[in-house]
């Protein structure tokens, strides 16, 4: 089984990588780009039978930083 | 005084920390990250600065969770004095020793150069031996030095004096232009700039010299 974990930057939280690419794309002739917020995706291969819960736990404790991140998970 | 200096594969700036503290008359031993216990005695730990596990996920994050952090938590938890510089601080902030967390700086960039502090308070032992209201001359290089906390711990962490430096003309986007915090008991230091690298006439500045000075012989183990 799998999980993909996508790690955000909290909203309220500078994204000073997002605000660069949102210039780039306005450089490029892209208008309309109101915001761009840049996070990860972390893709896990998971033993049968590990739980949803544990995988929380593995956000809480080392894939996101909960004092500027939030974090969401897909179990496949 | 009797310090420890922690080294995790790509710690650049151990032994840098290691000769600060001697300089200032400490004995010094250095411990491996995969080390699970800190020598006995121990007054202060240093967490030195580098890229720890080449910032990999974010700067400190898996340096904060190998066995010998345990340690330094559990030593921090029970009024130890330690200390961290740069990659050190964000190693502290990740295992919630110091609140808030290092972001990238806001201009992108890896900024290297010589910046002025003001020292904010001279309450603690890392800074009796400047005056509050002092300016001081301490090299940064880093590229996560932006500190960020929610306002209501900025404004906790002025309103009990534990902003210990603030930048003279911020570099990289810190909140209220924090370049150090201290803990509640104010026996850790976290902090960007590097005192160990102003700390001898060979260095260029000395102005980091009294932060290891003031250590020696104050500390009381833990």
């Amino acid at each position: 089984m799998k999980a993909r974990v996508h790690v955000m930057l909290k909203n309220g939280v500078l994204d000073p990588q997002g605000e660069a690419v949102r210039h780039a794309l306005g450089a490029m002739g892209f208008d309309g780009v109101n915001g761009v917020r840049q996070g990860k995706v972390i893709e896990l291969d998971l033993a049968d039978g590990t739980t949803e819960a544990t995988v929380n736990e593995m956000c809480e404790k080392l894939l996101s930083n909960m004092v500027i991140e939030s974090y969401t998970v897909e179990m496949s | 005084m009797h310090a420890a200096v922690v080294v995790f594969p790509g710690s650049n700036c151990d032994r840098d920390l290691a000769v600060a503290f001697e300089a200032a008359g400490a004995k010094v031993s250095m411990v491996w990250h995969k080390d699970t216990k800190l020598p006995d005695g121990v007054d202060i730990v240093g967490v030195p600065g580098g890229f720890s596990f080449g910032d990999y996920l974010r700067c400190g994050a898996i340096a904060a969770n190998s066995p010998i952090c345990n340690e330094v938590k559990a030593h921090a938890d029970r009024g130890g004095y330690a200390i961290g510089i740069c990659n050190g601080f964000q190693v502290l902030a990740e295992t919630g020793v110091l609140p808030g967390a290092l972001l990238r700086n806001a201009g992108l960039k890896y900024i290297c150069k010589t910046v002025g502090l003001n020292v904010v308070t001279s309450q603690c032992v890392y800074t009796e031996g400047y005056s509050a209201g002092d300016v001081i001359d301490i090299p940064i290089a880093h590229h996560d030095g932006n500190y960020f906390a929610d306002d209501e711990t900025i404004a906790r962490l002025q309103d009990e004096d534990r902003v210990a430096f603030t930048y003279t003309d911020n570099p990289n986007g810190a909140k209220s232009d924090i370049a150090g915090i201290l803990s509640a008991n104010k026996r850790v230091l976290g902090m960007m700039p590097h005192p160990e690298r102003a700390a001898d006439p060979g260095h260029g500045g000395t102005d980091g010299q009294a932060l290891f000075r003031a250590l020696s012989g104050m500390l009381t183990p833990a």
